[in-house]
């Protein structure tokens, strides 16, 4: 039987607090814990809550024939502990049913794979600790890497740390011909199973639902159903990834998403020949196709599904530059406060907010930015950042005069 | 499209930037093939041959056109032997009127005369030009073929209305600047009288910005159907490479205009404040003349920074270009700018700008910071932020000229061109 399997991206990044440069040097708090809050009230009220409980009541509804997989970051099950248990708990019972698979990423849904192997690997071990002691011991087995950042090597990273496989986007300039409806293997270490995100039936959930002037418009269940039908007999699985605010938060509820995915199972399950599976599940007895070879990075945003949404820019590859030359500094300091700030001062959305690419029609950018420019997010992000410098310094001094 | 314009200066004759954005926009209108009658009060013979010019001076009316009558009798907003000098800050302001207090004089029958020697400045006699200059209009509007008139801000709009009235023809409002942005609260009522009729009487109007587009509709009270915006464009975008080099060792922080209100000279004071405070390595330096200039030298003082903020005093030509050339930033704090082209000539000898969020060019340059005029704070952190992080500058060096480029008045008159051929079908 061929498969569906869904996979959505839980995250929601520590903002930092407007901070002036006064402020270095004396102010050791940078996190704007109003809007944190308020930004993580809403959208579980938009999103997590209805959509969760919408999950679990199909889950039910199908005895488990109808599932799906999350990866929730570091930095976004701290904010759900912090503002939103409620959300937590109605994860833990989805979990719980064991038809949802959950899996491994950074801690602090950072880049530092494209940096550090030793900060990398620490990330990741932090994030499955954190898993587990939230979701009664669950150890995650399949690995997805911040914004399905993927190359060569950090797939041979990530199968040295012991997993079966990875997710990544099935970019077109990666692919070729090649189609993302099969499983491929990393061509350092074949033992790790990759799968390809099929952009263009993802996207069309995730960017295009709700959009009048798409020529498809509206996605009716049966339109998709009759387009996964059009997909050649022999490929097997059709991998549907996407960010988990998708629901109710970037499609908003009105745009009939949520009827969209109450109705899609018992459409598939009716009208075509295939199922739903988690990772684990897909990658248990697939047969490997081939080899993808990535040697840059990839990923999962804009057009060019390249690294340009956070570095590249001279603004970007300062502050990335200057955050980890402290690296060697942090691993010395014993201190849960620097640690913690070292954590989500990595997370990828602050040099997100950086980018410049889209000066023009930067919709999506400055949508999810809480910066009016992205001169304003480095500023913020530099004053903050010298601070930090400030204390990472002080430390090492303290530890050396001993 | 035959387009009959109403200016009030034409280069290389300005003292302001009306005059400029005016060749600006003609220049693209006839790159654009349309055909301008460009009208200005006097005519000095040297201007560049861009369009069929008319010299209101020279223009004989003929009082035999019944018209004529009717459109003097709706000239009543204009007060004409009111003191009024529309560009100068209240001392001057206050200059002028002490002189035509005491030489008096009220409607002038010369405004009736079949001709007039326009003086084209804005002097004391202002009042009585801008009626003149309407009459000259209605004859200008009789004796030559148009499609449509356009007319550019408040000394030109009696002219407008009277093509207007003459011809038939649709009337476009060119608005550079408002009186609330030159005055604030307290308009001068005559001016804002000529204003309101332009505007109304317009089948269309035209706004430097966005900014300046919500006054016209808030103040004004006109139509946002009828209002469209056109921001200006930059006649040369090449970067002006300078040899001027500092003499002083310490980074430098600029504000270069007039010292008045609207442009926010006592915000970038108390940044200045609170930047010294911290990095002992800047100087600040204040260009212009305007009515605060000794206040804001009283207030450096009060804040004890005299050897580290400094005052130049008035600067043109050359000096003004040195002046950008050899700052490390420059900030326009405007308290209302309809549009601002200064932060563009910064930006030409890759000076980093910081530009307040209360002007129009802050629509369409992205490669600056961008703060609100009041928010000191603010302000302060981004003079910081340029002196001490250095990409910042190196992006706006690499992207401000490319954005300088896309600044076309060809592209501004081509939009200016469908707003012609809008209001001409209607």
């Amino acid at each position: 039987m061929r498969t569906i399997c869904f996979y959505f991206q839980v995250h929601q990044p520590l903002r930092i607090k407007p901070y002036r440069f006064f402020d270095i040097g004396d102010d050791h708090y940078y996190w704007d814990d109003y809007s944190n809050k308020s930004i993580m009230r809403k959208v579980a009220q938009k999103c997590y809550l209805p959509m969760n409980a919408l999950l679990l009541d199909l889950i039910n509804h199908y005895n488990g024939a109808f599932k799906v997989s999350f990866s929730i970051s570091g930095v976004c099950l701290d904010q759900f502990e912090a503002y939103a248990p409620d959300v937590l708990e109605s994860f833990k019972k989805l979990v719980a049913t064991g038809h949802v698979e959950l899996l491994s990423e950074t801690d602090g849904h950072a880049l530092c794979a494209l940096k550090s192997k030793d900060e990398f690997t620490r990330m990741v071990k932090t994030h499955k600790e954190k898993i587990k002691k939230h979701f009664d011991g669950y150890e995650p087995r399949v690995f997805r890497n911040t914004e399905l950042i993927y190359s060569d090597s950090i797939g041979a990273t990530v199968a040295e740390m012991g997993y079966e496989g990875i997710l990544t986007e099935g970019a077109k300039h990666i692919l070729g011909w090649k189609s993302p409806n099969y499983v491929y293997q990393n061509s350092i270490k074949p033992e790790l199973k990759v799968l390809l995100k099929n952009f263009q039936l993802s996207d069309d959930i995730a960017f295009r639902f709700s959009n009048k002037t798409w020529a498809d418009y509206p996605l009716t269940t049966d339109k998709f159903v009759r387009w996964i039908n059009n997909i050649p007999k022999e490929e097997e699985t059709l991998n549907l990834f996407m960010d988990y605010e998708t629901f109710g938060e970037h499609q908003w509820a009105d745009s009939g998403i949520f009827e969209f995915m109450r109705a899609l199972p018992n459409a598939v399950f009716n009208g075509s020949d295939f199922g739903f599976s988690t990772p684990s599940e897909v990658l248990k007895g697939a047969k490997m196709i081939s080899t993808i070879h990535v040697p840059t990075p990839i990923s999962w945003a804009d057009e060019e599904r390249d690294l340009t949404a956070w570095l590249g820019n001279d603004l970007q590859d300062e502050a990335f530059g200057k955050l980890y030359e402290l690296e060697e500094k942090v691993k010395q300091i014993d201190d849960a406060e620097i640690q913690r700030d070292w954590v989500y001062l990595q997370t990828s959305d602050h040099f997100y907010y950086m980018c410049t690419k889209f000066f023009s029609d930067g919709d999506i950018h400055a949508y999810f930015s809480p910066y009016d420019s992205p001169y304003d997010a480095f500023i913020n992000y530099m004053n903050v950042l010298s601070d930090f410098i400030l204390r990472v310094d002080k430390r090492i001094k303290e530890k050396n005069a001993k | 499209m035959k387009v009959l314009m109403f200016g009030w200066e034409f280069p290389p004759h300005i003292s302001g930037g009306l005059g400029t954005a005016c060749y600006g926009l003609v220049k693209g209108l006839v790159h654009h093939k349309q055909d301008i009658i460009f009208v200005v009060p006097k005519l000095w013979g040297d201007e560049e041959p861009l369009a069929d010019f008319v010299n209101a001076s020279g223009v004989t009316i003929d009082y035999r056109e019944k018209k004529f009558k009717q459109i003097w009798k709706n000239l009543t907003y204009l007060e004409v032997g009111s003191f009024l000098v529309p560009y100068l800050g209240p001392e001057e302001f206050k200059k002028y009127t002490d002189y035509a207090m005491h030489d008096r004089v009220d409607v002038d029958e010369s405004v009736f005369s079949n001709k007039f020697e326009f003086s084209g400045k804005y002097g004391k006699d202002l009042m009585k030009e801008v009626s003149r200059y309407a009459l000259v209009a209605a004859q200008i509007a009789k004796s030559k073929d148009h499609d449509v008139i356009h007319a550019h801000d408040w000394l030109a709009y009696p002219a407008g209305i009277a093509a207007k009235h003459m011809s038939g023809k649709p009337l476009v409002a060119h608005i550079h600047a408002t009186e609330f942005d030159r005055s604030g609260e307290s308009v001068n009522k005559p001016v804002f009288d000529i204003e309101y009729a332009g505007l109304h009487a317009a089948d269309h109007v035209v706004a430097v910005s966005h900014l300046t587009r919500n006054i016209v509709i808030n103040k004004y009270g006109v139509h946002p159907d009828k209002v469209s915006v056109l921001h200006n464009a930059v006649l040369d975008a090449s970067i002006i490479e300078s040899k001027v080099k500092k003499k002083v060792p310490e980074k430098i922080v600029t504000f270069l205009g007039r010292i008045t209100f609207q442009k926010g000279p006592e915000y970038f004071v108390e940044a200045a404040k609170k930047v010294i405070d911290r990095d002992p390595n800047v100087r600040f330096v204040m260009a212009g003349n305007g009515d605060l200039l000794n206040r804001m030298i009283d207030r450096v003082a009060e804040l004890g920074m005299g050897t580290r903020f400094h005052f130049t005093g008035f600067l043109k030509g050359q000096d003004v270009d040195d002046m950008y050339a050899m700052s490390d930033v420059y900030v326009m704090p405007s308290v209302s700018e309809p549009f601002g082209i200064a932060p563009l000539e910064a930006v030409r000898h890759n000076t980093p700008v910081i530009i307040s969020k209360q002007s129009g060019v802050a629509e369409v340059l992205q490669n600056a910071v961008k703060i609100d005029f009041w928010d000191v704070d603010a302000m302060a952190d981004a003079i910081f932020a340029l002196l001490h992080y250095p990409s910042i500058s190196k992006m706006f060096k690499e992207l401000g000229s490319e954005e300088l480029k896309n600044l076309k008045w060809e592209h501004v008159a081509a939009k200016l061109v469908t707003v012609y051929e809008k209001i001409t079908k209607e």
